[in-house]
């Protein structure tokens, strides 16, 4: 409806002025018109039209979707922007999903260090085998207390200490909640790392793993794919998966049924491996949820129920003690 | 001290030994071609060290996701602390009228502005992607201290070199008049620095009247540089580094790395270039003081920033702590702390230690124990998260710098000395018009 009608009416352009200023922040996609089949991109729509009155007009495809028409002299050439399909793909990222609010629940009752999230979480996002978005950690929280394993994701903080460091917005934090990376962006200068508390984040410090495989591909903020060399890469929540609708690689690889995920808005988490669907605040209150070292005033996203009444008892390489050297004691539930 | 007047038979004699004196070393300069040499080597050995970095990554480093910040960074901090220098001897020194630091003030702003110009480098060697520098004003974001961090250190850089370049008018016009069978090229520095000075009286006003506001305006500057740089650090949430002392502490622990850097200057220029009739044993004992009391503080920050969270030995606090004292790095830390800082400074104390010699050996034991401190601070406490380091390989766990990593931190010292060696071949590196002021010159014949 809208599109037709700034087509079918372009002298109304001069009411558009406030979709303008949005649009000239996003940048423009030329759709229609010559330039598309070169397949070049504009950016910076500059409102300049009293002052070309006679420029030739063009029609363009604005990042969201919508249809108008511009002078061509008001377009701006951006260099090194990609495909059409790639600044696509870095708007709806940086947007996020309108209306949620992702959160994930790990029940440490049921952790037995399968593995699984990790070797799909390695697969899908195209890592090295030390280079974990997610890592299952070895932990004891004080002496005489039994270890248990605590699978470590980002924990997507509502308060994150990542993203207020970066010096050129290339780790932000969107609407839905998610703390995403642009590595078509980020100088490597890994502020962010020294910044997380949780170690949550890698850096690509050689060339990734497929990146010659990838190098044609365009780059989706949503998978961090293709990886860079020089850049940041950490757990994403798998938004490209909760955009089709599915849940997180992880969630779905776990055969233990350790992780629900679902939206706080809502108050629904869904379980990976069962599939079923529970209130979040009652998961959390009957089990005791907690956040991890919640004291320096993160606000994790990520919530763990204790492990307790387990159904096997901590092994690990044969041996049910952790040496204190491996897991330090009392870090944990901090 | 009063300045007498010197008679104008006297004020022409006077002047003419000055400048005979000061500006003999930028025509007789014995190895300067081999000295040059030297420092290309080194950058042809680090130029090629970088392309390998650029061309494989970060990986040729041995940092990695959990010491992820490594050399570099310390390095980068030391620079910065070094660079503090040239505010702490020409302003605060300065503006407090203390009067000997006059031979001493344009070594102090060559150092300050090597070092500060050499930090911004220093920084792009860690980047993972030096290609997009430009990001950082295309997208800078003000929230980050690194945003905060390139304005003061550019701010600094500029502010330094005024401070640098505008003593050097009325030098500029001495040269012209004194050596005019110089390069053409060096005469042509000479012409455009000059600026027509004269001597008049109200030229006088003028530059004085510039360089004391810059005097003054260098001091926040100059600790916003080291303030910010050690907030890198102070703004997260790792035990170590988070701390509310660390921009003091910084700051105190600059000054004494500069202090020791001028001490050094110094003893080489004296003997190098003939200068000991103006850098005097008397200088050295000034500067030996000072050390010691800059260290002093430096020490009392030290107290409070290891003995306290030591007292109570917060669980986080501790696995770093105890690292620190007897752990892993504990040679390296009371080395550090003890033969580097501590023993220096409580020889200088006696008068009989404040001679160029045991000086000078002094100096470099603590401008190596600096950079090493900023080692020890940026370093160990990455390896000590609040999460255990699980399920990499061995290399994560530890930090031994690779040797490109060693040779591009040595590739910024040869660039702060060349910067140096550069600035005292084209200019004396003593201010010949205000040492002929503090002799008592007729003013109007200086030009
Ligand atoms: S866990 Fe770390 S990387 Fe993830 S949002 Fe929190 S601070 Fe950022
Ligand atoms: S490493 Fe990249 S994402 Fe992290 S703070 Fe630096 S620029 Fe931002």
């Amino acid at each position: 409806m809208e599109e037709a009608k700034n087509l079918s009416n372009s002298s109304q352009q001069e009411e558009n002025n406030a979709r303008r200023g949005f649009l000239k922040k996003l940048g423009l996609v030329v759709g229609a018109g010559a330039a598309m089949t070169a397949g070049a991109v504009y950016l910076g729509y500059d409102h300049e039209q009293k002052k070309n009155p006679d420029g030739k007009k063009v029609r363009v495809l604005t990042a969201d979707g919508q249809l108008m028409e511009v002078s061509e002299a008001e377009l701006i050439e951006a260099a090194n922007q990609g495909t059409n399909e790639e600044s696509e793909l870095q708007r709806r990222g940086r947007e996020g999903l309108p209306g949620k609010h992702w959160v994930m629940v790990i029940d440490l009752s049921k952790c037995r260090n399968a593995r699984m999230c990790m070797a799909a979480c390695q697969g899908a996002h195209h890592l090295r085998p030390e280079q974990h978005h997610i890592n299952v950690l070895r932990m004891q929280d004080a002496e005489n207390t039994e270890p248990y394993f605590m699978p470590k994701p980002c924990y997507h903080c509502d308060n994150p200490p990542c993203t207020k460091v970066c010096p050129v917005d290339a780790t932000f934090k969107r609407q839905d909640g998610i703390v995403l990376i642009d590595n078509q962006r980020c100088i490597g200068c890994r502020f962010c790392i020294a910044a997380c508390p949780y170690s949550a984040r890698v850096f690509n410090w050689i060339e990734p793993l497929k990146s010659e495989e990838d190098k044609d591909i365009p780059y989706d903020v949503e998978l961090n794919v293709p990886q860079r060399k020089g850049t940041i890469s950490k757990c994403l929540f798998s938004a490209d998966c909760l955009r089709k609708g599915e849940l997180p690689y992880c969630t779905r690889a776990c055969p233990n049924g350790v992780y629900y995920f679902g939206d706080l808005n809502e108050d629904t988490v869904t379980n990976g491996t069962t599939r079923e669907t529970v209130r979040f605040s009652e998961l959390i209150r009957k089990n005791g949820g907690y956040t991890v070292l919640e004291e320096l005033g993160t606000k994790p996203q990520v919530y763990y129920l204790p492990p307790k009444n387990r159904l096997f008892p901590y092994q690990y390489e044969g041996k049910t003690t952790i040496d204190p050297e491996d897991s330090r004691v009392g870090g944990g539930r901090g | 001290m009063s300045v007498n007047k010197l008679s104008t038979e006297e004020s022409y004699k006077s002047l003419d030994k000055i400048e005979t004196d000061l500006l003999r070393p930028m025509t007789h300069h014995k190895g300067f071609e081999l000295w040059i040499l030297f420092l290309i080597l080194i950058f042809i050995v680090g130029g090629y060290a970088y392309f390998i970095q650029l061309r494989d990554g970060l990986g040729v480093t041995a940092m990695r996701d959990y010491s992820s910040w490594g050399m570099y960074i310390g390095n980068f901090v030391f620079f910065v602390a070094a660079s503090l220098i040239g505010m702490f001897i020409s302003s605060v020194l300065g503006l407090l009228k203390i009067k000997w630091i006059t031979p001493i003030t344009r070594i102090a702003e060559m150092i300050a502005l090597a070092f500060a110009m050499w930090a911004g480098i220093v920084i792009v060697i860690d980047m993972g992607r030096p290609d997009r520098l430009l990001n950082v004003f295309l997208h800078g974001r003000f929230q980050s201290p690194i945003l905060w961090d390139v304005t003061v250190v550019s701010t600094y850089v500029a502010i330094s070199l005024l401070l640098l370049l505008l003593p050097l008018i009325p030098d500029a016009a001495i040269i012209r008049r004194r050596l005019p069978n110089l390069p053409k090229w060096q005469m042509k520095i000479y012409d455009l620095l000059y600026l027509g000075w004269e001597a008049r009286p109200e030229q006088y006003r003028i530059i004085k009247k510039a360089m004391r506001i810059l005097a003054i305006l260098i001091i926040p500057v100059a600790l916003a540089i080291h303030t910010v740089t050690s907030w890198l650090f102070a703004a997260t949430l790792r035990a170590g580094w988070d701390s509310a002392i660390f921009g003091p502490y910084f700051v105190s622990g600059a000054f004494v790395a500069g202090v020791a850097a001028v001490i050094i200057a110094m003893y080489f220029f004296r003997y190098n270039y003939k200068l000991s009739d103006y850098i005097t044993d008397f200088h050295f004992n000034r500067m030996g003081q000072v050390l010691v009391l800059v260290s002093a503080i430096y020490i009392y920050f030290n107290l409070n920033e290891y003995f306290v969270p030591a007292y109570k030995m917060r669980t986080a606090e501790k696995l770093h702590l105890d690292e620190m004292f007897t752990g892993h790095w504990a040679i390296l830390y009371w080395f550090t702390q003890i033969a580097c800082l501590a023993i220096p400074s409580f020889l200088l104390i006696f008068k009989r230690m404040r001679r160029p010699f045991t000086m000078l050996w002094l100096s470099v034991l603590v401008l190596i124990g600096a950079w090493l401190k900023r080692f020890l601070i940026v370093v160990p406490v990455q390896q000590h998260p609040y999460l255990p380091i699980q399920n990499v390989p061995e290399s994560f766990h530890h930090y031994i710098p690779t040797g490109i990593e060693i040779t591009l931190t040595i590739l910024p010292f040869a660039g702060v000395l060349l910067i140096i060696t550069i600035i005292a071949k084209l200019f004396p590196v003593i201010s010949v018009w205000e040492i002929a002021h503090e002799k008592g010159v007729d003013e109007s014949i200086i030009k």
